[in-house]
C-alpha cells in the first residue's frame, strides 16, 4: 500500500555549468541560466510503500512523517539559495532532476529499519513540470 | 530511475462519428459527442520521458529540446483546430482521445531521435486530459 505525504518549499536557484559560457548555458537550460537566479513554488509529494501495522492500522506515523520531511528537506531548502546555501549545488547542477535525487538521498536514511520504504519522490518545479525518483544508480551517471 | 514529466495544453474540437456505422448507430454510441457540428475541449498533455540524470548537465533531457519536439509534431498542428478536418490522421480515424493518444505517440517516434542528438530519453508514457473528469494514458512497455 502507498502512502504519500505533500510539502511546499520556495527556493532559488541557477542553472548553469561553470565551464560554459552564459549562451551555451542558455542553450541547455534556458532562462534557468539566468546568472543573478530565480526562484519556484516547489511541491514535494514522498510516498512511502508499506503495510498498515495491525494495531495502528497506519503504514507509517504520519507526525513521524512530517518530521522527518521538516528535518531532512524543508528545515534546509526553503527560502534558501540553493546554489548558494544547500549543498551540493554548489558544485552539482540544481536542475529539478538532482533536487529530487538529493531529496530522496536525505530522506532514505530515515526509513532504514523501518516497515515503511521509501517509493518514490515527486518533485514538481512548476505546475507544468515535474520528476520522479525513485533511487538507483543512476543519479549523476554520465549518459552512456 | 528518473522520470521528468512536462505538460502541455492544446484547445481543439472534434466530432466522434465513424463512417463504419449508420447515424442511429453513431448516435447511439458516441451520444452528444456526435452531434454534428462538433465541440471542443482544452486538452492537457503530459509526456514523461524517462533516462538516466547526465552527470554533468544534471539532466534527464533538454527541456528547450523536448518542448520543440512536442510543440512542432503536436502543438502547432492540432491547437485552435478542428481535428477532423484539420489534422490529417483524423480524416481516417475517429477522434477519440484513446485514437489522439496514438497519434501522439507515432508523431513524437517519428522524430524522437532527430530531436534529441545528444541522446534521447525513453518516451516512458503519455497522459491526454480531455476533460477534468476523462484522463486517458499510454505507458511503453517495459523492458
Amino acid at each position: 500500500m502507498l502512502l504519500t505525504r505533500k510539502t511546499e518549499f520556495s527556493a532559488s536557484h541557477v542553472c548553469a555549468q561553470p565551464g560554459l559560457s552564459l549562451e551555451q548555458n542558455r542553450a541547455i537550460y534556458g532562462a534557468a541560466a539566468n546568472p543573478s537566479g530565480h526562484g519556484h513554488n516547489y511541491v514535494l509529494e514522498v510516498t512511502l510503500d508499506g503495510e498498515p501495522d495491525p494495531d495502528t492500522g497506519m503504514i507509517f506515523d504520519l507526525q513521524q512523517l512530517k518530521e522527518i520531511i521538516q528535518h531532512a528537506v524543508i528545515g534546509p531548502m526553503d527560502h534558501r539559495f540553493l546554489n548558494y546555501e544547500v549543498p551540493p549545488f554548489d558544485k552539482v547542477v540544481p536542475t529539478t532532476e538532482n533536487v529530487a535525487a538529493e531529496i530522496w538521498k536525505r530522506l532514505a536514511p530515515a526509513f532504514a529499519g523501518s516497515s515503511a520504504r521509501l517509493y518514490n519522490v515527486r518533485l514538481f518545479e512548476t505546475e507544468d513540470l515535474y520528476v520522479d525518483y525513485s533511487g538507483g544508480n543512476d543519479a549523476g551517471r554520465e549518459r552512456p | 530511475m528518473t522520470t521528468l514529466t512536462r505538460r502541455y495544453k492544446f484547445a481543439a474540437s472534434h466530432r466522434l462519428d465513424s463512417s463504419r456505422y449508420s447515424p442511429d448507430q453513431n448516435r447511439a454510441l458516441y451520444g452528444k459527442c456526435n452531434n454534428p457540428f462538433g465541440h471542443g475541449h482544452d486538452y492537457t498533455l503530459e509526456v514523461s520521458v524517462r533516462g538516466p540524470i547526465d552527470g554533468i548537465s544534471g539532466q534527464v533531457v533538454n527541456l528547450a529540446a523536448l518542448d520543440g519536439l512536442v510543440r512542432r509534431q503536436v502543438v502547432d498542428d492540432f491547437d485552435h483546430r478542428y481535428l477532423n478536418a484539420d489534422v490529417r490522421e483524423f480524416r481516417e480515424v475517429v477522434p477519440t482521445s484513446e485514437n489522439i493518444l496514438r497519434v501522439i505517440e507515432d508523431r513524437l517516434r517519428a522524430q524522437w531521435l532527430n530531436a534529441f542528438p545528444s541522446g534521447a530519453p525513453d518516451l516512458e508514457s503519455i497522459r491526454l486530459r480531455e476533460t477534468a473528469r476523462n484522463t486517458f494514458e499510454w505507458k511503453a512497455i517495459e523492458k
